[in-house]
């Protein structure tokens, strides 16, 4: 054994990867309950590719037939239906655990100098996720896909001078068609996911040059040990893959609980009107897009104006991106830090929770009121954090991590 | 800002109370979907009212054979109605298809008829077990009928000979909206009032089994996932518990 | 860190203990994937088993039917017929029907459930191609002794009126006999082989 490990090191650096990643990547010991969702993300994606492999066996990308082969898959193919429930159930899973994983980004300042790179691939990571989101779900082909992507592309249609042209250029065709769906299907399947794995193993990468952060965002690599081992660190193996594994667990009762009990969940992870299929002459009364969709649509149709409300949404997403540069503050961790980031961080959550729910529901004078209090809470967390974190009254941090 | 968010939540409490209600009250259905008579009974009233219009494109005969509990001559006695171009009784495990084309009924009815089989997952069974029950005499409709839930329905009213005549008391507001107040049955049909609510029930049992014919499967294989994960938990969190004694 | 009170024996019995229960929900993981490639429900319906009308069949007479895209042939043979293929032992490879290219019910002198009624998938052994069905006796092409048989235009082999292949072609063995069973008198289900085999 030992000898086959030899003849592969001298060819393929095998040991060295496992130890730079697994073995000898020392993470910090004070990982709370945030901390799953990263490996969690992973798992998510592997189940992705997975059921989305064996899908495309299935599945046609051709507008006259492709409702029809989802319904095939459901019924025809063996356990079809469960390859394409664990694959639907899997798309709502991973936007979960995504906001939950930058949530704790947010709380614990893991954007922060030096770890800025890896906040941005995670950035690019999920803009790619809701591309393929987005894509996947014109698909199955039903009137929500139809629709909801109609809706979408329009969107670049706000763009001026070359909006019209631009549409017509995506969806190559002058309403969605067999076209549209047949290069959606190409992006999707190959193209994005390419992408996707790329940029989480860019993120990966950037993470262990960098180290992990923890809740009380102390830099253990700053007290070593004489062997130049992080006092406060421990080997990822054994100690965070078996607590993973754990994690990994209770995750999965979630997530077959919701693939066997309640696929649909309760029309949130599958719309009703989706098993409608496509109608290019009936447009459903009331068009959402899926959940993980919905604060940034709230944000949109809190604006009166078309352009300036697809600014909003985009702007809503790109100030995310420079979020390093625009929390001044050094202590990374909210347990050290003043009140008033708590309660603003607080006001962000509930911000987007509401437009989440808001761009769920069909609107009316009185909830396009609160969208548009919620969208100035939701920039607000932003003007709020570049205003004050400059001059933060923080708690002093510890030099070793806490317990 | 605690205000805000307070003032935040209240605006948007009754935005939760208005979500819910939305178009008229629907009747409970209150399908069982294991129930394998109601199954068969609501199979039994498809076929002989709905198929000759309504396809359900993607469900086999066999497959409501094997998951009803009827073996294959039941099924060719008693459901399969269809036959292919040469006059040969459509095979059991074909697809439950019509022999009306799209372009006949465009001229027919004036829109191509929706497809059935999952039909339950996209109108859910208390809407189409309040639909089914709702019609109503209308003479300025081309069919001589309407319908509670679905105002100016182009389909005419196929189980009036079961339910009866049913009139409905009509009650216009100010902005010149139609509301059906109540319903009375005039003229009785084949069926008592509590039968045809049964014959509609099982065949609302019907439609929501073909929209998802593995769910009662789908729920037996969830149990095992979860029993399987619980020991797969209890081994990992010991194995976790033993390592972590490192951890200081 | 402390490893001075390490149970190594309980930590590899538990790692081991995971592991094995790990492999077994790999296991069950595999399932549907792997069962996603059984022929599905459509598949199972076009492949379901055809039922074949003989009672318009002639003596000496050919008719083909498609059961899993394949042609399967359904011939009536006379008395004669019957009485030259005993005649041709001699010049076949597997004239007692060694091999297993039939059902049980048809391992006997004339290949099949009733003597007059041939059922045979129309492949050749050789390479697939679809033999032509020629019942004319001493064709001028076959020879004078030919009893009638299947002759393939692709590479000359040569069967009997009972599908056994003749010595010297390039086909190695007999005709293939589908699983078919008698519905009734004069009504043969392809496919199955039927309940009293």
């Amino acid at each position: 054994m030992n000898k086959l490990l030899n003849w592969v090191d001298e060819r393929f650096p095998l040991s060295s990867l496992w130890n730079d990643h697994m073995g000898q990547y020392y993470a910090p010991k004070n990982f709370n309950f945030w901390y799953f969702f990263g490996s969690l993300a992973l798992l998510v994606l592997v189940i992705q590719i997975v059921s989305g492999i064996f899908l495309t066996m299935h599945y046609k990308p051709d507008g006259a037939t492709a409702f029809a082969s989802v319904e095939y898959i459901m019924r025809d193919v063996p356990y079809g239906w469960l390859i394409r429930y664990m694959h639907s159930t899997g798309a709502s899973a991973f936007f979960i655990v995504v906001y939950l994983h930058m949530f704790r980004g947010l709380m614990y300042g893991s954007y922060k100098q030096p770890r800025e790179l890896i906040w941005l691939f995670g950035m690019f990571i999920y803009l790619a996720l809701m591309a393929e989101a987005f894509m996947g779900y014109l698909l199955p082909w039903g009137q929500m896909s139809f629709w909801g992507a109609q809706v979408i592309i329009s969107l670049f249609g706000a763009i001026p001078w070359i909006g019209d042209a631009l549409t017509l250029w995506i969806r190559g065709d002058y309403v969605i068609s067999d076209a549209t769906l047949n290069r959606f299907f190409a992006l999707h399947v190959i193209a994005l996911p390419f992408v996707l794995v790329g940029l989480i193993v860019a993120h990966i990468i950037a993470l262990h040059e960098v180290g992990s952060n923890n809740p009380d965002g102390v830099e253990i690599k700053k007290n070593k040990d004489e062997n130049g081992i992080p006092k406060d660190g421990i080997p990822f193996h054994p100690y965070y893959s078996v607590k993973d594994i754990v994690g990994v667990i209770v995750f999965l009762m979630f997530f077959v609980s919701v693939m066997f009990f309640a696929p649909e969940m309760g029309g949130y992870f599958l719309e009703h009107a989706n098993f409608v299929p496509a109608d290019a002459l009936k447009t459903p009364e009331h068009i959402a897009p899926v959940w993980y969709f919905t604060p940034f649509y709230a944000i949109l149709r809190a604006v009166p104006d078309k352009l300036l409300g697809v600014i909003a949404m985009f702007a809503s997403i790109a100030v995310l991106f420079v979020l390093p540069w625009i929390d001044r503050c050094k202590v990374k961790s909210i347990r050290y830090r003043a009140a008033i980031y708590k309660v603003n961080l607080a006001a962000f959550v509930v911000s987007f929770l509401v437009l989440g729910y808001l761009g769920m529901l069909p609107t009316t004078p009185g909830r396009t009121l609160v969208a548009q209090i919620a969208s100035i809470v939701y920039f607000g967390f932003f003007a709020v954090l570049w205003y004050t974190s400059k001059n933060e009254q923080t708690k002093p941090v510890p030099e070793r991590v806490t317990k | 800002m605690r205000k805000l968010i307070t003032a935040l939540l209240l605006a948007v409490a009754p935005s939760l109370v208005l979500a819910a209600g939305g178009g008229i009250q629907l009747d409970q259905a209150n399908v069982d979907v294991s129930n394998k008579e109601s199954i068969q009974r609501g199979a039994k009233t498809f076929v002989n009212y709905c198929l000759s219009c309504h396809s359900a494109a993607y469900m086999r005969y066999n497959r409501l054979g094997a998951d009803a509990g009827m073996t294959d001559q039941q099924l060719k006695d008693n459901l399969i109605f269809t036959r292919n171009k040469k006059g040969e009784q459509t095979k059991v495990g074909e697809l439950m298809k019509v022999a009306m084309t799209e372009d006949y009924a465009k001229e027919a009815f004036g829109t191509k008829i929706p497809d059935l089989t999952v039909i339950a997952r996209s109108r859910g069974a208390d809407w189409l077990y309040t639909y089914l029950r709702t019609f109503y005499v209308d003479t300025k409709r081309p069919t001589g009928h309407n319908n509670k839930a679905f105002p100016d329905v182009g389909m005419p009213n196929v189980l009036w000979e079961l339910q009866g005549v049913q009139e409905a008391e009509i009650r216009v507001d100010d902005k010149g909206t139609k509301h059906v107040e109540s319903l009375k049955i005039t003229q009785a049909g084949t069926q008592s009032v509590a039968e045809f609510d049964q014959t509609v029930n099982d065949l609302v049992t019907y439609l929501v089994y073909m929209g998802e014919p593995m769910q009662l499967e789908r729920k037996t294989i969830g149990l095992w996932t979860l029993g399987f994960l619980f020991i797969f938990f209890i081994l990992a969190y010991m194995l976790k518990k033993e390592y972590w004694k490192d951890v200081h | 860190m402390t490893t001075d009170t390490v149970d190594t024996g309980k930590r590899r019995t538990l790692t081991l203990a995971t592991s094995a229960v790990a492999a077994v929900g790999a296991g069950f993981v595999a399932v549907p994937f792997v069962s996603s490639w059984a022929p599905s429900e459509r598949a199972k319906t076009a492949g379901a088993p055809v039922e074949v009308d003989i009672s318009k069949l002639d003596e000496g007479r050919l008719l083909t039917v498609e059961w899993r895209g394949k042609p399967v042939w359904v011939v009536k043979r006379s008395n004669k017929t019957l009485e030259d293929l005993k005649t041709l032992d001699d010049s076949l490879r597997d004239s007692a029907s060694e091999n297993d290219q039939q059902p049980e019910y048809a391992k006997n002198a004339s290949r099949s459930r009733k003597p007059e009624i041939l059922v045979l998938v129309g492949i050749c052994t050789h390479l697939g191609c679809s033999p032509t069905f020629r019942p004319d006796l001493a064709a001028a092409d076959l020879g004078a002794d030919w009893k009638g048989g299947f002759f393939c235009p692709c590479h000359g082999s040569k069967f009997d009126l009972a599908g056994r292949v003749y010595q010297g072609v390039p086909a190695p063995l007999n005709l293939e006999v589908p699983p078919h069973y008698y519905v009734s008198d004069n009504v043969i289900l392809i496919g199955e082989d039927g309940s009293a085999a």
